[in-house]
């Protein structure tokens, strides 16, 4: 074997374990139980984009210079979103879901995770259609503030539009999606009042704790992101803010069958990956 | 250039996109009953794509063949394959994890990504493959796993049906063996002895 590459090896994790200590110590940013083969890779590009030779000389920096420290929250915050990702979820959604939340006077609804925002615009939309909207609070909340700023704002590339109107149909939706925007030079405005119920916020899931009782939760493509040890303290605090008969809904690849409040919960639509709390624990 | 003699292989990855369906269907029905190293593929997939890959090869196949899951422990007799656009990676702790996060070389699933963080966790014991492609993913990973003393070995490209991919990486000089499609599983077969 080549003992060398693999000295180096150990020596680049070490640091790596080093550098997330650095930015949980002096800033709060908790990425310790993150599956590690991910971060490790953002942390190891940015270090190289810089033409940095080792991981403690970008650790040097994060620590040091103003600002720096957005860039690291850039890399290891994933922000690919769309509007209506994975159709599928929104339709089970609709059919599944939405007849049972009508039955609340009033409903509050968790985003975790909600990074740019499409996903919450997307769900409002939806809301509106089946006239839930107006009785409804959505707190969309994600722990980079720099992905907050661009969700408030409600404006997309219009190059995005094409596959969000597919999406849309896709979801179910039962109006032009052109309703819902208006175009301006490269951009897409969503319709400002889909914002009206909504607010936007930082929260950590990683190191904040519960801070409202919901009717449905949505986090999706976030678990798969942490290691067992995390997952299991997130869906904990799920569980603690859904009121009994409350819904989670989950990414695509996410489950819950392997976390220790499975048992709490029973499945709504296995492929969806959409979870009820039961009434009875 | 031929690696010897060696070893303890504890893991296989494969690579593969244009053609790369009837590639795998042969490699996995005709290795032998006996057969007992994980296996890890990434074959680039239509977006859309739901499963089927892994219900098909399962069909062909007496290991179990099923799409990866996050946070799943790599276990022996074991066939994983990346679900459509995800990308698949391997910890440390020889489990395989899921990441949505950007394209990389207009992949994902990607090709490099499989094979380099494989590489940093089995080190000289995994082999790698690259078969047949119409892109040049997965050289990088190639010669990682070189790097790090893995085995690697590229689909003749005269066998191959779209041959981009293998000379690719061919063309990196990190290519231990190069084989015919019907050369691969007879040659993982002799490497896969206790």
């Amino acid at each position: 074997m080549n003992d060398q590459a693999s000295h180096l090896l150990q020596l680049q994790d070490l640091e790596i374990d080093l550098f997330l200590e650095a930015i949980f110590r002096h800033y709060g940013y908790d990425f310790r139980n993150y599956n590690r083969a991910h971060v490790k890779r953002r942390i190891i590009h940015r270090q190289q984009t810089l033409g940095l030779s080792s991981v403690s000389e970008l650790q040097h920096r994060v620590l040091h210079e103003k600002d720096f420290i957005e860039h690291i929250l850039r890399d290891l915050s994933i922000n690919v979103t769309e509007m209506y990702r994975d159709p599928a979820f929104y339709l089970a959604m609709r059919k599944e879901v939405f007849p049972l939340l009508r039955t609340w006077p009033y409903i509050k609804i968790w985003h975790a995770g909600c990074s740019t925002g499409e996903e919450v615009y997307s769900f409002a939309i939806m809301l509106k259609e089946e006239g839930l909207y107006d009785r409804c609070q959505i707190y969309a909340t994600d722990f980079n503030p720099l992905v907050i700023e661009t969700a408030k704002k409600g404006i997309y590339p219009i190059s995005h539009i094409k596959d969000y109107t597919y999406n849309y149909q896709q979801a179910g939706g039962l109006q032009s999606f052109s309703d819902y925007y208006i175009a301006k030079y490269s951009s897409a405005l969503l319709d400002q009042s889909l914002k009206q119920n909504i607010v936007f916020a930082e929260h950590n899931l990683v190191t904040d704790s519960i801070f409202a009782e919901v009717q449905l939760i949505l986090c999706r493509n976030v678990l798969i992101y942490f290691n067992k040890e995390l997952q299991n303290k997130v869906v904990q605090i799920f569980k603690d803010s859904l009121v009994k008969g409350g819904f989670l809904g989950l990414g695509s690849k996410e489950n819950l069958m392997f976390t220790d409040v499975y048992e709490a919960f029973e499945v709504v639509d296995p492929k969806e990956k959409i979870y009820k709390k039961k009434h009875q624990l | 250039m031929k690696a010897k003699g060696f070893k303890n292989y504890q893991a296989v990855v494969i690579g593969t996109s244009a053609g790369g369906l009837k590639a795998l269907k042969v490699i996995l029905e005709n290795l032998p009953d006996s057969f007992y190293l994980p296996i890890i593929i990434v074959q680039h997939l239509n977006p859309q794509s739901d499963g089927f890959l892994a219900q098909y090869l399962n069909q062909h196949s007496s290991l179990n063949v099923k799409e990866a899951e996050s946070g799943e422990p790599i276990v022996q007799k074991h066939v994983y394959i990346a679900p459509a656009n995800y990308h698949l990676l391997v910890e440390k702790n020889r489990s395989l994890s899921l990441t949505v996060s950007e394209k990389v070389n207009y992949a994902r699933p990607s090709i490099d990504l499989l094979f380099e963080s494989a590489a940093e966790v089995f080190l000289n014991a995994l082999i790698g493959i690259l078969l047949t492609g119409a892109n040049d993913d997965g050289s990088r990973g190639i010669a990682k796993i070189k790097h790090f003393g893995g085995l690697t070995i590229a689909q003749n490209p005269e066998s191959a049906e779209v041959n981009m991919m293998p000379v690719s990486a061919i063309k990196t000089g990190k290519v231990d063996i190069v084989l015919h499609l019907e050369e691969i599983p007879a040659m993982l077969a002799s490497l896969c002895k206790s």
